[in-house]
């Protein structure tokens, strides 16, 4: 550290890449220094690697809602475990998420009000999901639904649909 | 009387010992060398100024506001570990913890509400602490780096307040950090990264809790205790508190 040659590494170290009249020590402390800047960067990345999860034991996305006849026409019913929305109209089914697209609260469907309506921020939507008022940036996305082969409903949350595309059964 | 002096003499012959010696390498403290040199030597005291202005102390040149959220740091690090005596950082075992600690654990009310409250009035005192250095214009040279230091510590210091609210595993704790999870979310580009990486999944579960009770209670105490004897130290290096005239000093 006493060395007097010290100083002029460092000046040549902050002035960029070794030039071609570097002395060994020079060359040396930059490509040390190169490669302790490589090592960090990379135990940076292996780290966020480390953190973000490969398996994750979360509930699965698709469900089964039961058998159509459950549900009565021109209904909306909230499925509690799922936080979706059965909605059942003279045109079809269709499955509507109940989770509000501002900050992810649970909304409430108020049947008397005919609207869905979010207890945290104030936003309201149609039973289809579209925004009546408030702050949530985008209307409630509808999941597909289709019918297993025994006769079933079957919401895939992971698939978002057009909301005209709906389930006659 | 005959108490006291046979304490101070049990007191003197104390000093005499080796083990003392041992500890306190310099005598009494009498002139302002020795007063100096028993600062400079102690790792506690060290970062401290050996010497203040008057002024300086005057209660409103600062009001105590940072010693008190120190006082406070202090304290919710005390209550904090005894309370990690019975905390799982596991669903749904936590709640059941929060509960036992409130209603079946000896003092546990105490300690829980100790830590809450102090933990509310740190945030209302460094808030305080920050508006009261702005308002004296504590910011300016040569005192930049140091705003820099304490405003980070700010950022910390909400950062513990958050990630200590979802511990009790509530309904409030669940659906502030779904709720504050979201707005992180909302970061261009990293933000769904950021969130997923911070709940360690996509909901707000068990990933979640163990994250934030390691961040709660390791990685962010850690540098908070980093930062703030930077914060000290620096604020001898400096030399001392911004005083004005109406508190009573020179100005500075």
């Amino acid at each position: 550290m006493s060395d007097p040659q010290k100083p002029a590494a460092s000046h040549l170290g902050a002035s960029g890449t070794p030039n071609a009249g570097a002395t060994r020590r020079e060359f040396l402390s930059e490509a040390a220094a190169g490669a302790l800047g490589i090592a960090g960067l990379g135990s940076m990345v292996v780290t966020y690697q480390f953190l973000s999860p490969n398996v994750l034991f979360e509930p699965p996305t698709t469900f089964r809602a039961g058998s159509p006849d459950l549900y009565a026409l021109n209904s909306v019913t909230f499925l509690q475990d799922q936080l979706v929305y059965i909605v059942r109209t003279d045109r079809g089914f269709f499955a509507v998420s109940a989770v509000c697209t501002h900050l992810g609260c649970i909304t409430q469907w108020k049947p008397e009000l005919d609207e869905i309506a979010c207890p945290c921020h104030g936003s309201k939507f149609t039973q289809d999901g579209t925004k009546i008022e408030g702050p949530a940036p985008r209307p409630l996305p509808h999941f597909s639904i289709s019918l297993t082969a025994d006769g079933e409903l079957q919401v895939d949350k992971l698939n978002i649909v057009n909301p005209r595309d709906v389930l006659k059964v | 009387m005959a108490s006291t002096s046979s304490f101070g003499e049990a007191l003197d012959r104390l000093r005499g010992t080796r083990v003392w010696k041992s500890i306190f390498r310099r005598g009494p403290a009498l002139t302002n060398r020795t007063r100096s040199l028993a600062v400079f030597g102690n790792l506690f005291l060290h970062f401290l100024p050996v010497k203040v202005r008057e002024q300086s102390l005057r209660v409103r040149a600062s009001y105590y506001l940072g010693s008190i959220s120190f006082l406070l740091f202090v304290i919710l690090t005390i209550t904090g570990i005894l309370l990690m005596f019975y905390y799982h950082p596991a669903v749904p075992q936590a709640y059941r913890d929060m509960k036992d600690l409130r209603f079946v654990v000896s003092n546990g009310v105490f300690l829980r509400n100790l830590h809450r409250l102090a933990a509310q009035l740190m945030v209302l005192l460094v808030f305080w602490h920050m508006f009261h250095v702005f308002y004296r214009g504590g910011y300016k040279p040569p005192h930049e780096f140091n705003w820099v230091v304490g405003v980070v510590l700010l950022i910390v210091t909400l950062f513990l307040s958050y990630t200590g609210y979802l511990l009790p595993w509530d309904q409030l704790a669940f659906w502030a950090i779904t709720v504050g999870t979201n707005i992180i979310s909302a970061m261009p580009w990293i933000g769904k990264n950021v969130r997923f990486v911070s709940l360690g999944g996509n909901l707000v579960g068990e990933n979640a809790l163990l994250r934030f009770y390691v961040l709660h209670c390791v990685v962010l105490p850690l540098i908070a205790i980093v930062l703030i004897a930077i914060h000290f130290w620096r604020v001898q290096k400096d030399g001392g508190l911004t005083v004005r005239e109406e508190d009573g000093g020179q100005g500075k």
